[in-house]
């Protein structure tokens, strides 16, 4: 948005050796709206097409199996009234939040944004070690990560075996708090990125701001509340936003740690949604509760907006 | 009370020493206190990715973390075969290579009239494309698969090469046309004045000064696409079109009882490639991520 502007000024201050043979900076016209065809078709047929189908799909009762497979009829609000009144979902729902809550609002955001700051002060050699293997959780495929931590967490993990050579008491956690332990796993999986953001936004605040409120007499603790934290407003929303949007629509990971059981203690709405769109073959419920899952992600981007000081709202 | 005046005497000096000194002895304890801390927050994440190197090389490695008794290649030869391993990683190969080629062409080719020419509907489109990008994926797979049943796409390598390639686009478009605008106009008014076209001035001009850039955005497009679950898992059936990430959690639901190490030697073989990236462009895959999509989204 801000990178437009550049090129927006120079077009302004010298417009006439502009106008002389170059087409760059002109109106766009049909042929040269031509490559964005491949792209447009793309995003239409695969991205719009599903979104409008699901909005149609989600008033249905359309089924893999049964009365809704051979003839789909239209059921109106049937859909959305039976999760209204169904505990599963609503179980689903509050497992979401917390899920959400825990792992990616605070979890993941106070966990980046200690690294990011722990990065600026520790030895080098150490934070490049331990921020390397933090990346690395990052990068592996979900399906590794969910048995990775599957094997941490489980009973014989390595977890216990750490706890018990300590002198600790074992744990449990993948029977008796799932929804944690996924959600730790989450943790473990995600801090990477915003680590990554909130360093490359610390790294964007000029030195002399700070000295200038050391010299003011503030501590740490208030130069990170007063300076540190308004100047990276924008940054911690954004970040915000975007861990809360990929949290909420985490599916591997859950299905391999703990298949959203056991009892539905860790089944989050996605883990919802394919349970009653695959394994009970609603297709159309399924989609009612995906287009919630999406109204969900899209309350809680609007909140983080406003979060977002007036000058970069736009 | 003693140790309070004792803190307090050296605080009643500073008045004549140079305050640097005070501060500079701050500074390193701060830095060692740090230090520590990351050591403590290492070692938290560093325990299941020791697990998933010492059980691979250990025949009977069970869920903890454990020096193996007698180091071994066993699990890996156990997995080296066609329908393990090698089919797997090759429609994994062709899924998301032939999809981030896909990706990458399309974002590419939109990006430029974007970039470079003015219309009146260019913010709309751009905040479309930067929202789409927050779509979750995951809400739309149910539709989606209907759709492709419908369609009879379901099973179809080219279908789900088609459908990642386009749920990876939104960010691919926002990313490839960052590192357009970066490009100054001026060198490119040069090649437009020698009379190239549109598509000439792209290739020959555009793409290789925004070399960088393209390796950032298609090798993030591929890493997310590599590790991808849902999709593949939706849209892929029968056993010889699944890409790794779908055998990899069938290894377990297949045989009843689990050979960890076999699990573990497979998942460092699925997870080599992007590991290899990874260290192949270093941090600016992340950074550079970071910053363009983090921070000025």
């Amino acid at each position: 948005m801000t990178t437009d502007a550049p090129p927006v000024a120079a077009r302004a201050g010298s417009p006439a050796p502009r106008r002389r043979r170059s087409h760059l900076g002109d109106r766009l016209t049909l042929s040269r709206a031509l490559p964005m065809v491949p792209a447009g078709l793309l995003l239409i047929g695969f991205m719009l097409g599903p979104i409008i189908y699901s909005l149609y799909l989600a008033f249905t009762d359309s089924a893999i199996r049964g009365d809704g497979a051979a003839e789909t009829s239209f059921v109106g609000f049937d859909n959305f009234m039976d999760a209204f009144t169904d505990g599963d979902f609503w179980n689903a729902v509050g497992l979401t939040l917390i899920f959400t809550v825990v792992s990616a609002v605070i979890g993941q955001n106070v966990m980046g944004m200690l690294l990011a700051l722990l990065m600026e002060r520790a030895n080098r050699v150490v934070s490049f070690l331990v921020t390397s293997l933090i990346i690395a959780a990052w990068i592996l495929p979900e399906v590794v990560a969910g048995y990775l931590l599957y094997t941490f967490f489980a009973s014989e993990g390595s977890l216990n075996t750490l706890l018990t050579s300590v002198g600790l008491p074992a744990q449990d956690m993948l029977f008796t708090a799932p929804i944690l332990a996924v959600s730790f796993a989450n943790i473990w999986r995600g801090t990477a990125f915003s680590m990554l953001v909130y360093s490359a936004a610390l790294s964007s605040v000029p030195g002399d701001v700070y000295e200038s409120a050391a010299l003011d007499g503030a501590g740490p603790v208030r130069r990170f509340r007063s300076v540190t934290l308004p100047l990276m407003r924008p940054a911690i929303a954004t970040n915000l936003m975007l861990t809360t949007l990929q949290t909420l629509s985490v599916f591997g990971l859950i299905f391999i740690m703990t298949g959203g059981g056991p009892a539905r203690q860790s089944q989050t709405l996605p883990l919802y949604m394919y349970e009653q769109a695959f394994s009970y073959g609603q297709l159309g419920y399924g989609t009612a509760v995906a287009l919630l899952l999406l109204l969900i992600g899209a309350v809680a981007s609007i909140v983080y907006l406003r979060l977002l000081p007036e000058e970069d709202k736009r | 009370m003693s140790a309070t005046t004792t803190r307090t005497s050296p605080q009643g000096r500073t008045r004549a020493t140079p305050k640097a000194a005070k501060q500079g002895s701050r500074a390193r304890s701060a830095s060692v206190a740090s230090t520590v801390v990351m050591i403590v927050i290492g070692l938290g994440f560093v325990v299941p990715l020791l697990w998933v190197v010492l059980a691979s090389f250990d025949t009977e490695a069970s869920l903890s973390v454990a020096w193996p008794d007698r180091w071994s290649l066993g699990n890996f030869s156990a997995i080296w075969n066609a329908e393990t391993t090698f089919r797997p990683l090759l429609n994994s190969l062709i899924l998301c290579g032939g999809a981030t080629i896909v990706t990458m062409c399309a974002a590419i080719l939109c990006a430029y009239p974007m970039s470079r020419f003015r219309f009146k509907a260019k913010r709309p489109l751009l905040l479309t494309v930067i929202f789409s990008t927050g779509l979750p994926i995951t809400a739309i797979m149910i539709p989606v698969y209907s759709l492709f049943v419908q369609v009879n796409l379901v099973d179809s390598m080219g279908g789900a090469i088609l459908f990642l390639g386009a749920s990876s686009l939104p960010y691919a478009i926002f990313l490839t046309k960052g590192f357009m605008d970066g490009v100054p106009v001026e060198i490119e008014e040069s090649a437009w004045t020698e009379g190239a076209g549109v598509l000439r001035a792209l290739w020959s001009v555009v793409i290789p000064l925004m070399r960088s850039g393209l390796a950032v955005a298609t090798i993030f497009t591929f890493v997310s696409m590599w590790g991808n679950f849902f999709v593949p898992f939706m849209l892929l059936l029968s056993p010889e079109n699944l890409p790794a990430a779908v055998t990899l959690y069938t290894f377990s639901s297949q045989y009843g009882q689990v050979a960890y190490g076999q699990l573990a030697a497979f998942s460092i073989f699925y997870s080599l490639p992007v590991v290899a990236l990874y260290l192949f462009l270093g941090r600016s895959l992340g950074q550079g991520f970071a910053a363009a999509g983090g921070v000025k989204g």
